[in-house]
This record gives structure tokens, sequence and C-alpha cells, in this order.
């Protein structure tokens, strides 16, 4: 059973993107949806951006149950 | 394979586990919410925590003229606003997981574009979800105090930012253990730094309690109906993307052995 342990792993290859590829989508894309993310889970609580509270009333619902602090 | 195939899958999956995550809340979590907001009504005035932080829960009868208040019917809170919700939140996490998948693909080991989208996905919802939820859990409408949000969300949001930061060292160093001591180290040693590291900042962060006389049965519903709306919306983005990525790499390995065909000929 010895000849099992000789046995390589054979190599298989894996393509992979290059950062400097992904890094302009990453920037601009991770941007935006961390604004998304801002508006539907925090604005108008804390922090508000713009003043009112319109934009925490009509996701209201959907912050407590994702989990966010509301109020 | 590229970032922009990769970011449009993304974003659609990421829709659809939006569409998902609303039914489950829709279905499971409404009931909690409007049995919470039925609590809020009917205490006397002061009784709860939330007695005066200038947020209203829609009703036309509260005579609440307060400037730039608007109020949202509950009507809509519970369908379209929740909607809205649920979608925003999975097309932007779709699209950053999507990404996230790219730069990952023939990085962690000898794991398949499969595989290792499925990884991400796992550990997106342990270090963006599960853990903050452990620490900070989901309140109800009724539970929590106005004076208060400013620290929560600030504690909350900073405990996700530092929880995704240690996941992401937490994975590097497994990568590296796995090269030299296998993969078993690897994931062990990787996971291992991430609890500990979590475990500390959780025991140093302060305990948030501002539940007061609210019922204990429709607080565990309520956030047993979060926790699987979160685990719906991952879930299906994890799923998804690890389908659709699957046939994306499966396609371009077929391409790659057709051009290689077609030059030996």
């Amino acid at each position: 059973m010895s000849s099992a342990v000789a046995t390589p792993v054979p190599e298989v290859e894996i393509p992979s993107i290059p950062l400097a590829e992904i890094a302009p989508w990453a920037l601009f894309f991770g941007l935006l949806g961390t604004l998304v993310l801002f508006f539907i889970s925090a604005d108008q609580g804390a922090i508000s951006l713009p003043a009112g509270t319109a934009i925490h009333e009509w996701v209201h619902d959907g912050r407590h149950l994702l989990g966010y602090p509301c109020h | 394979m590229t970032a922009r195939s990769f970011l449009v899958r993304g974003l659609v999956v990421g829709l659809l586990a939006g569409l998902a995550s609303f039914l489950v809340a829709y279905t499971v979590g409404e009931p909690q919410v409007d049995v919470a907001i039925s609590l809020e009504e009917s205490a006397p005035a002061g009784a709860t925590t939330e007695a005066d932080d200038g947020h209203t829960h829609s009703h036309a009868d509260d005579g609440d003229a307060e400037e730039g208040v608007t109020e949202v019917g509950r009507g809509t809170q519970r369908t379209w606003g929740l909607l809205t919700g649920t979608l925003a939140v999975g097309v932007a996490l779709g699209g950053i997981v999507g990404l996230v998948a790219a730069a990952t693909v023939g990085r962690l080991g000898r794991l398949t574009p499969r595989q290792s989208t499925a990884t991400v996905s796992a550990i997106g919802f342990t270090s963006f979800a599960l853990v903050p939820f452990l620490k900070y859990p989901a309140t109800p409408p009724a539970v929590g105090s106005g004076d208060t949000i400013g620290d929560r969300t600030a504690w909350y949001f900073g405990l996700v930012l530092l929880s995704v930061v240690v996941a992401v060292l937490a994975t590097l160093v497994a990568v590296r253990l796995a090269e030299t001591y296998g993969a078993f180290t690897g994931v062990v040693g990787g996971a291992g730094l991430y609890v500990a590291a979590m475990a500390l900042t959780a025991l140093l962060l302060p305990t948030v309690n501002e539940v007061g006389a609210f019922p204990a049965d429709t607080l565990w519903y309520f956030r047993l109906s979060s926790l699987l709306t979160l685990a719906t919306l991952w879930t299906a983005i994890g799923v998804g993307l690890t389908g659709v990525v699957g046939r994306l790499h499966e396609r371009s390995v077929a391409a790659q052995s057709r051009r290689e065909l077609a030059a030996s000929l």
C-alpha cells in the first residue's frame, strides 16, 4: 500500500483574474454598494443625509428585520 | 472569466436573493413587527423606553405635525418599504460578493472557482451578518432608546467593519498556513484566529440591553425571523453565485480546450 503515498497530487491549474483588472470595478462598485447599504441601513437614524425621516420611514421594516439599529 | 462577468452575475443573483429574503421577512417577520408596534401603541405614555425620539410608526391620528417628519403608512412600510430594503441590500451585497469571488478565484489554495465562491459567501455571511447579530441582535420596534441610537449605530457598524477586516486577514493567514502545513491546519488556524479575535472584541465592546418589559416570546420570534431573513439572503447569494460561477468556469474551460484543439490541428 506504500505506492499510494508516492502518488503526487495532480496539479490542477486554476486561472485567476489579475487584481489590476478587478481594482477599478472594486473601487467603483465598492463605493456604490457601500453608499446603497448606508442609505438602507443607517441614514436618518444616527446620521441624516438629507435631513428628514422619509428614507428612514420608507425602509423602516427592512432595517429592523435585516438587523440594523433602527431607532 | 472577467471582473465584469462576476459583477453582473453577482448583481442578478443579489436581486433574486433580495426577493427571496423579502418573502421570508414578509411571511415570518412582519407578524412580529406588527405585534411589537401594537405593544408600543398600547403602552401608556412614557412607559416604553422609546417615549420621545421623534420617531413615529405612521398613524394619521398621531397628530404629529413636527417639521420634517414624513409619514409612511404601515401598509406601505410592510410591503413596498420592506421590498425596497431587501432588494437594495441584496443587489449591493450580491455585487460586492461577486467581485470578492472574482478576486479569490485561483487564490485560495487549490479550490476551484465554484469552491472558492462558496467559501467567500460563507465567510461573508459569518463576518457581515452572523457575528454582528450575535453581539448586537436585531431589535423590534418599541425596543431601543432614542437617546442611545448614535452609540448603538457606531458600535454595530464598528463591529461589522472589524469583523470583515479580521475575516479577510484570517483568510490570508489560512491560505499561507495551508501552503506549508496543509489544508486542515490552515483552515483551523485561520478560523481559530477569527473566532479568538472576535470573541475578544465582543467582550470589550459595550453590551446593549434595552429590552425592559418587552415580552420575551415576541422578542425571540422577532430575532429568529430576522436571522432567518439574513440567512435566506446570504444562502441565496451563496448558492446562486456558486452555481453561475461554476457554469462560467466550465464554459471558459471548454472554450480554452476548443482553442487548444484548433491550434493543434
